[in-house]
């Protein structure tokens, strides 16, 4: 799988994840995604924008446009240096909540994407990508 | 700094969202909302979100708070005009959605309110809500 | 890695026409009979391959067909195999457009190397590389166009196969025949929320007399779609629940309590009536199976 093009931006203030959803809607536009495809990536895209801003103490989201020789997708990765997630099963089950409603963020992103991907670790940090294939 | 507008239409009130909602705007509008249901004893809400493109979890929240304070102070709240494939992509992101009565566009909402009035008037208790 | 080059530049420069028409004799002898304007369209697509072929070695003889270079080269493939799919060539058949080009390609180096064993071998192998390359290439466009074709003739019949019919005012109905994977259940969604918007509908009656299989993850299906529906305002019903079915749902565990189910399409309307306030009856002044006016 290449990246064709990659755009990155910060997550430090409320207003940047109302940014990175009208980035995500640009992009999935340009690819060609129907409606639903879109706000399906969008809606993923603000569930994390929000994880990394209330969760993780701001970061950043790396957008990219990826071609794996037989289709096109786009796959957005939300990187913190936050308190990271000690369970992360736990985290992923439905209705799991910190007492913000964390839970419902990643495994509804998880739900709307094509492929999805998590790292984290107590400490540290944590990375969540998702990926929708046109 | 900006508000949402909320317009008074007989004895319910109007809210319509049209842009992308930040923290700040959605804590006042729960706030203006609240005094305005008070000050007009308004027995119902609509809010109209035919505008939004885009509901997330925190949209889906706040529409909850509202339903939830507008119902202490003894008003039903109906949500309209949601866009087709933000129900499909509510429904896959597993959004509750719970005690929140949704309704095609202003118009049926209203008719929701007068209806809901009526049976609370009827037994006494406005239950409404699915 | 060898970093040999190969001296094809130099043969196609001496020999691209005597290349051309041996190649199309190739062609002619391996694959049916063509007619005059198929053996005209031949040679044409022939001249303009070897021809770029030329180009694309003189600038880029690095064995590799991924460069820059070489993207008339793809391009060319890729409309050929589109071409192909279309006409139903099969992808063999496509592909021996290609090979069928090492005969007289080989022929050429004999000629020009004979004498040298070595540099004959080596050259005949770098050929060899490069047009098992572009046939392999010519392969996988022929394959992704018709993946593409199928998927489209996929999402047609898709959309062909799920109507959803007005019954009265405000009382939509959906028949679903046929099974519902999550692919189906998108399109149904979409077409019976567009439908409720255009009719204004409160109610919608999803009839699964025609689902063969309801199992948990149908029952799922369903129970999104009308969550969906119910986010639009309209009520939803089921309708055309079988016995068997009822004992499935029971066993899977699932719960329906939310919505209301009946046995027949007739009666969930029945019902939709009743509840939007409407009354059917009968004309008393006219008489039993009078025609309509």
């Amino acid at each position: 799988m290449r990246v064709v093009s990659a755009e990155s931006l910060e997550i430090r203030v409320s207003d940047d994840i109302v940014l990175v959803r009208q980035a995500v809607r640009k992009r999935s536009v340009a690819l060609g995604f129907g409606l639903v495809d879109q706000t399906k990536i969008v809606t993923a895209s603000s569930e994390l924008a929000r994880n990394t801003l209330d969760h993780g103490g701001g970061g950043r989201a790396l957008l990219e446009l990826v071609d794996n020789n037989t289709r096109a997708g786009l796959r957005i990765t939300f990187e913190d240096q936050g308190p990271g997630i000690p369970d992360l099963d736990l985290a992923l089950t439905d209705g799991y909540t910190t007492g913000n409603g964390m839970g419902l963020g990643l495994s509804g992103a998880k739900r709307l994407s094509h492929e999805f991907e998590i790292w984290s670790k107590p400490g540290e940090g944590t990375r969540v990508s998702i990926l929708r294939w046109k | 700094m900006e508000r949402i507008p909320i317009l008074k239409m007989g004895e319910f009130l109007l809210v319509t969202i049209q842009i992308d909602m930040h923290d700040r705007l959605a804590m006042t509008l729960q706030d203006d909302l609240t005094a305005q249901i008070v000050k007009h004893r308004a027995h119902g809400v609509l809010i109209d979100i035919s505008a939004l493109e885009i509901v997330d979890s925190f949209i889906g929240r706040m529409l909850a708070s509202i339903a939830s304070m507008a119902r202490l102070l003894d008003a039903d709240t109906v949500v309209v005009g949601m866009q087709p494939a933000v129900a499909i992509t509510l429904v896959e992101l597993g959004l509750p959605m719970k005690g929140i009565r949704t309704a095609l566009d202003v118009e049926k909402g209203m008719l929701a309110l007068r209806g809901a009035i009526t049976e609370a008037g009827k037994d006494g208790d406005a239950s409404g809500i699915r | 890695m060898s970093s040999t080059q190969s001296k094809l530049p130099e043969i196609f420069d001496k020999r691209e026409q005597k290349i051309t028409a041996q190649w199309l004799e190739q062609q002619q002898a391996a694959g049916r009979k063509l007619n005059p304007a198929e053996r005209a369209q031949a040679a044409r697509l022939s001249g303009e391959f070897v021809g770029l072929l030329n180009a694309a070695v003189r600038q880029d003889n690095s064995g590799e067909i991924s460069g820059p270079a070489w993207s008339a080269v793809r391009d060319f493939l890729v409309s050929l195999s589109t071409r192909r799919v279309q006409d139903g060539y099969s992808p063999s058949e496509t592909a021996s457009f290609i090979f069928s080009l090492k005969q007289p390609l080989f022929a050429a180096l004999r000629e020009e190397f004979g004498s040298d064993g070595k540099v004959l071998g080596d050259e005949i192998w770098l050929a060899t590389l490069l047009l098992d390359k572009l046939g392999l290439a010519t392969v996988e466009a022929f394959q992704k166009t018709r993946e593409d074709m199928i998927m489209r003739q996929q999402r047609e019949l898709l959309e062909l196969s799920t109507p959803v019919v007005r019954l009265w005012e405000n009382i939509l109905a959906l028949p679903l025949i046929g099974t519902l994977d999550s692919a189906r259940t998108q399109v149904v969604m979409q077409n019976l929320l567009d439908a409720i918007v255009q009719t204004r509908s409160d109610y919608a009656i999803i009839d699964i007399t025609g689902v063969p299989v309801v199992d948990t993850l149908v029952a799922q299906h369903l129970l999104k779609t009308v969550a969906a529906a119910r986010l639009m305002g309209a009520d939803c019903l089921i309708s055309g629940i079988r016995p068997q079915i009822a004992q499935t749902i029971i066993h899977l565990g699932v719960d329906l309590s939310d919505v209301t189910t009946k046995a027949t399409l007739a009666d969930a309307f029945d019902l939709a009536l009743r509840r939007s306030g409407h009354k059917v009856v009968r004309d008393a002044a006219a008489p039993a199976n009078a025609p309509a006016r």
